[in-house]
């Protein structure tokens, strides 16, 4: 317990004091690339919901990570075009406000996966694998084939989405509020894990049967779980692409649900801070073999297949052993 | 006559063409311990997951606290206060003991969908898991992982979290399966003077806790009850000592 807990603070220190470090030095680009690392974190910290406390394996985050980016593309769009989103029945402008901008991907987020988990969950193992990654697919091909919002190439957003007393375009200030809101985020799962709903939901990850017999339905919590795990992943969607300016088609493809799960796996599974650990170590690992190698992705694919193999728990399985019940 | 508890009336289930519940009836009424034997192969199990919702059986109706239950769920039976302990130990494994006993109370109170405030600081479910763990004594192991029982505490941990749902019939399938001597023993104490508390209908191998324990006995042969009565009465009934007792004399 005492260990996981000084990790965490390192963990967090690390990623605090990065950016801080290189806004004296003077590399940018370490606090874009810090950045990163928090927002991806976000989603893995969505995933892990879902994953880690629910047992629920899902391949399809990448929606709800895309359409959190979606979200804050076409509003900011409209709003950069001075173009209204909707004008009947009710006029709907765009905004470029991000505050409001990380509500509609929260919910579009949370609704998403209301209806995906409503409809998937009634299958369990290899099929939920499946049919998640099938509804991925579907929003993946419809971003693709609309050609509204950009289609393949998806929507590039001039200035970043604004914040009341903020300069969003400095990376430091970005940097910020990102990392704010990964504590946010990280306090109320960290919350939310021990909660009455986080003892039954894992309660029902372990041995539905068990909550069944203690008069409770798997199948609400797990939905539940699901729902704020693509609130949470939207979320992150939104932040990524208001880093990049940028939102395309890519953010919403199986390759993004899959890397999102290996900063889980590589942190280690349902563990509160394990994406954290998982996220920075990707980046790190992206940025380290990705400048030995164009095919970088074998050496982090043999890594991913040590860590399964061999630390079944991640990073926070070496470090801090088994998962010790918190009493 | 108060009516029974728990009623069962005229419940068959076929699987293809074997009857696994060939038309049924058994009651189980306030302060009893009532005992169903059998063979293996009886049917017993198929009989406990049709009482406890896991099964729905082809006809027939279960009744439970004078209202049909027939049409419902394992998870809304168990809400109206059934409370049923697994042949094989159905636990949240990685959960500690007091956690798993506080699913139940947790469960019974159905305040679950709270997503703040810390379950471990909840006193009121705290303090009804550790009542259940003190009955069955398990009040020191309440930290261990539950992974860490041995296999005759997690049958107590069963018992335990049966009796955090604060139930009105128990049906418990074989809970002194594969304890020995002493664990048996222990657990017999604990469903003795739980009785009192509810009803409790008793599916058990061990003969020797079914006839110190019973108040009554029902005996299934392939799907059928051939014999209920008291422990007398099924120890010198011929068709009981034929079909399953094996005749001594």
């Amino acid at each position: 317990m005492k260990r996981e807990t000084i990790l965490n603070a390192v963990i967090l220190l690390a990623l605090l004091m990065l950016p801080v470090w290189a806004l004296f030095a003077d590399e940018p680009f370490l606090i874009t690339l810090t950045t990163r690392a928090v927002i991806l974190a976000i989603a893995g910290i969505g995933l892990n919901f879902a994953l880690g406390f629910g047992g629920l394996v899902s391949l399809g985050h990448a929606a709800f990570f895309g359409l959190g980016g979606y979200a804050m593309g076409i509003l900011a769009y409209h709003a950069q075009n001075y173009t209204p989103m909707m004008e009947w029945p009710l006029l709907i402008e765009g905004t470029k406000s991000m505050p409001l901008i990380w509500l509609v991907a929260i919910v579009t987020g949370a609704l998403a996966a209301l209806v995906i988990g409503a409809l998937s969950l009634r299958t369990t193992g290899v099929y939920f694998i499946m049919i998640t990654l099938a509804f991925g697919q579907m929003f993946y091909y419809f971003a693709i084939s609309w050609p509204a919002y950009g289609g393949e190439d998806g929507l590039s957003i001039y200035v970043r989405n604004g914040f009341p007393g903020l300069n969003t375009m400095d990376p430091i200030q970005f940097f910020a509020i990102c990392y704010v809101l990964l504590l946010i985020v990280l306090f109320g799962t960290w919350r939310a894990a021990r909660s009455p709903f986080g003892l039954m939901l894992g309660a029902a990850r372990q041995n539905p049967d068990r909550v069944q017999a203690v008069g409770q339905v798997p199948y609400r919590l797990y939905l539940t779980a699901f729902t704020i795990s693509g609130a949470i992943t939207g979320l992150a969607g939104a932040l990524f692409a208001d880093l990049n300016r940028f939102v395309s088609p890519a953010m919403l493809s199986w390759q993004t649900s899959g890397e999102i799960m290996v900063f889980v796996i590589l942190g280690g599974v349902g563990r509160v801070f394990g994406p954290v650990a998982g996220a920075a170590l990707f980046i790190l690992l992206e940025h380290s073999l990705g400048g030995l190698s164009e095919f970088w992705h074998i050496y982090l694919g043999a890594i991913l297949l040590g860590v399964v193999l061999f630390a079944r728990g991640g990073l926070y399985g070496l470090i801090v052993g088994r998962e010790v019940a918190h009493d | 006559m108060t009516d029974p508890v728990l009623d069962i009336r005229g419940v068959s289930k076929s699987f293809g063409g074997l009857k696994a519940s060939d038309q049924i009836d058994l009651d189980l009424r306030s302060g009893e311990i009532h005992a169903l034997i059998g063979p293996n192969g009886a049917g017993k199990s198929t009989l406990i997951a049709q009482i406890a919702g896991a099964l729905a059986p082809d006809s027939g109706e279960v009744r439970f606290g004078g209202r049909d239950v027939t049409a419902l769920t394992t998870a809304a039976r168990a809400r109206l206060g059934l409370a049923r302990t697994f042949q094989i130990s159905c636990l949240a494994m990685d959960c500690t003991v007091l956690q798993n006993a506080m699913l139940g109370a947790l469960g019974h109170r159905g305040d679950v969908f709270r997503f703040f405030r810390p379950v471990m600081r909840d006193k009121d479910l705290v303090a009804r898991a550790e009542t259940a763990l003190e009955q069955v004594g398990l009040q020191d192991f309440r930290r261990f992982r539950t992974a860490e029982l041995s296999h005759g505490q997690r049958r107590q941990l069963e018992v335990a979290v049966a009796l955090t749902l604060a139930p009105k019939a128990f049906v418990m399938d074989e809970p002194m399966a594969g304890l020995g001597a002493e664990g048996s023993r222990q657990l017999m104490t604990v469903l003795d003077r739980l009785r009192q508390q509810a009803p409790i209908l008793l599916v058990e191998h061990d003969m020797d806790a079914v006839f110190a324990l019973a108040d009554r006995i029902s005996v299934l042969v392939y799907g059928r009850i051939i014999a209920t009565g008291s422990v007398a009465e099924i120890r010198n009934d011929p068709a009981v000592r034929s079909a399953y007792l094996g005749d001594e004399a």
